[in-house]
């Protein structure tokens, strides 16, 4: 996105510029993301302070989870369209279920949708080889037909927040948000996984070359198969930290969130089609957006702008991203 | 020759389940006679039209995420123009609406030419921009339809010779299926385009090297599709007398049904019928549970479940069925 400010320049300075950002993708984002907060305080003079700051980060940290799961599947050149319905059942199910049941049994239950639409979802890529977009899309109608169901069977019973999930997703300590608590180490735990462990470097050999992946002796479905449950448990933390967040159950709760997550594992400099980048961008990119988000509601942009917007960015960076590449 | 009497066996086989299935719903419900054959038929009419749009695409050996978005972009549209408008201005609105689906088609497929990224990834976000497009120009539900379009659906059409009884399994929705996809199908599968249609589906690089022009065809292959995905928009507003902002579950009927009627999704293959033939068993199946009086969200679960393990069963089919050596 900056590159297009450097356009003007001379072109060998450009075409450094452009190594520079194929080398270092994490400088000019932040760049960006400095940028836009400063749109910001010019648009609303005084808007960004310690509270907004505390609540910026408190909305970016489900987002940036979620995109931890694009970010791992689009590794291996997959996607994984079916964290908002799992990350949405496991938050109705917390919530109905704290009402009856132990809180530990509860978990356990809100967990069971995930681990076992994330081992639909890698069997059905790694097994049967259906394209990953396809097979989450179809896993997610169904978890969805599910909850329809479930629902139902509840819907006498009520529901509640678990003072617990309240705590972590809204409260904040010395001005930090407590969801700071859960995603701090999850973060470390994901890059550490990405970029030290074996596993990790699984996902970008098989993303980046899969025959050749195969032909080294990777068994490409147990690779995969763990990847796309690791994805749905993440999704399903998220749905449990989301509900403290916005405190209403409902069928619909963490679906808007699909579409941005895509788009900050895009931005961040993951390449769609695997084998590249990493999650310290995407968690960038999730900021970003957030923040651009504040910036569209303060603009008074309606909801279908906003979708149109990320559509156009998730085209226009992986465009641009292809260029990149091409020139190298 | 044989792949010729294989594909025709398949669609023949897709006939006879249809008839089984017929029979079945006959004998669950004896009283199922034609008006709700005729019902069935207008069920069907958006899934034949969202099934004739991948159809196109998946031959070409591509595929389009953004059908179903598409589809509601083009009702809520179609809708929100004839709110409180003549009935003629309606005869202005059909073709303006079908022309821009064609438009927006086309832009797919340019966007795929230009930009070089994949299929996959544009016609997704393209998805989401057609998305915002639709909660843009309507909000909420909402919106009209003229009269005549939404009597062209209803009831049969009489013909002359016939005799009533036979008259009455010959709906109006079936007569316009049949005519709108003939209209196109026909001359295209004889032409030139049709014959490069399939050969780019087929190959592209041999497609290239016998002077096919790759990128006019896989253009007019994504408009051709944006059109029918506009017929499909159309009729949803016919048939509901309203435009919904909120794409259906088309995107995934049509590549199962796409599937499920002998289309390899890699390309090149196939034809428009067994699809449609398909998407009647789809809606049938789903006529029978509704008769056998199973929970509505129940059903949704099942038919789910049916087009994720059709979609699955045909990624395997063509894994197996790749001779070794031919990877892409």
């Amino acid at each position: 996105m900056s590159s297009s400010a450097t356009m003007p320049q001379p072109v060998s300075l450009g075409r450094r510029v452009k190594r520079f950002m194929a080398d270092r993708p994490l400088v000019p984002l932040i760049i960006l993301l400095v940028i836009l907060v400063v749109i910001l305080q010019i648009l609303r003079p005084g808007i960004v302070n310690e509270r907004w700051l505390a609540n910026t980060v408190k909305f970016a940290i489900p987002l940036a989870i979620l995109a931890g799961c694009q970010t791992m599947t689009m590794l291996t050149g997959g996607i994984d369209l079916s964290v908002g319905t799992v990350a949405t059942m496991s938050a109705f199910i917390m919530a109905t279920q704290i009402v009856s049941q132990d809180p530990a049994v509860a978990f356990l239950l809100a967990m069971m949708p995930a681990i076992l639409i994330g081992l639909i979802n890698g069997i059905g890529v790694g097994v049967f080889r259906v394209h990953p977009l396809i097979m989450t899309l179809g896993t997610s109608l169904i978890g969805t037909g599910c909850l329809q169901v479930y629902q139902r069977t509840v819907i006498a019973s009520g529901a509640k927040i678990p003072d617990f999930l309240n705590w972590l997703g809204t409260g904040l300590t010395y001005g930090f948000p407590n969801a700071l608590l859960l995603f701090v180490p999850l973060a470390v735990l994901i890059v550490f996984t990405l970029r030290r462990t074996g596993f990790g470097r699984l996902l970008y050999a098989v993303g980046d070359n899969e025959r050749a992946a195969r032909l080294s002796g990777v068994r490409y479905w147990q690779v995969i198969t763990a990847l796309y449950v690791i994805s749905s448990l993440l999704a399903g933390i998220t749905g449990l930290l989301y509900i403290g967040l916005i405190k209403a159950p409902s069928l619909s709760l963490a679906e808007p969130l699909v579409l941005p997550s895509v788009a900050a594992a895009v931005i961040g400099g993951t390449s769609i089609f695997g084998g590249r980048g990493g999650y310290t961008g995407t968690i960038i990119g999730a900021l970003i957006l957030t923040v651009l988000t504040t910036l569209l509601t303060i603009l008074q942009m309606p909801e279908g702008a906003r979708r149109i917007l990320f559509g156009l960015i998730v085209l226009f960076v992986t465009a641009a991203y292809l260029r990149i590449v091409e020139e190298r | 020759m044989t792949r010729f009497f294989r594909n025709q066996g398949w669609v023949a086989g897709l006939f006879a389940l249809f008839v089984l299935l017929f029979v079945l719903t006959k004998l669950i419900q004896p009283g199922y006679g034609s008006g709700d054959f005729g019902s069935l038929v207008r069920a069907v009419l958006p899934y034949a039209f969202a099934v004739a749009a991948q159809t196109v695409v998946v031959i070409a050996g591509g595929i389009d995420l953004s059908v179903a978005a598409m589809m509601a972009l083009t009702s809520v549209t179609a809708a929100s123009m004839m709110n409180g408008a003549s009935e003629e201005y309606a005869l202005f609105v059909v073709p303006f609406v079908l022309a821009m689906g064609l438009v927006l088609g086309a832009l797919n497929g340019i966007l795929i030419v230009v930009t070089r990224v994949p299929d996959i990834v544009v016609t997704l976000a393209t998805l989401f921009v057609l998305q915002g497009a639709a909660l843009l120009v309507l909000g909420a539900p909402g919106g009209a339809a003229a009269d005549w379009l939404k009597a062209s659906i209803v009831g049969t059409l009489p013909i002359p010779g016939l005799p009533d009884s036979i008259d009455a399994w010959v709906p109006k929705a079936l007569v316009l299926l049949v005519v709108c996809l003939c209209i196109i199908w026909i001359p295209l599968r004889r032409s030139k385009l049709g014959l490069s249609i399939y050969a780019i589906g087929s190959s592209e690089l041999a497609a290239f090297r016998s002077g096919v022009p790759v990128a006019r065809t896989r253009i007019i292959a994504y408009a051709l599709s944006g059109l029918f995905a506009a017929m499909g928009g159309l009729t949803l507003t016919m048939s509901t007398g309203i435009g919904a902002p909120i794409p259906g579950p088309y995107l995934l009927a049509s590549v199962a049904a796409v599937v499920l009627g002998g289309v390899a999704l890699g390309g090149g293959k196939g034809g428009l019928l067994g699809p449609i033939v398909a998407v009647f068993v789809l809606r049938l199946v789903r006529t029978d549970l509704t008769l056998l009086a199973i929970d509505p969200n129940v059903t949704a679960i099942i038919e789910g479940a049916i087009m994720v393990a059709v979609v699955m069963f045909g990624a395997f089919i063509t894994i197996r069925g790749r001779p070794a050596g031919a990877m892409p």
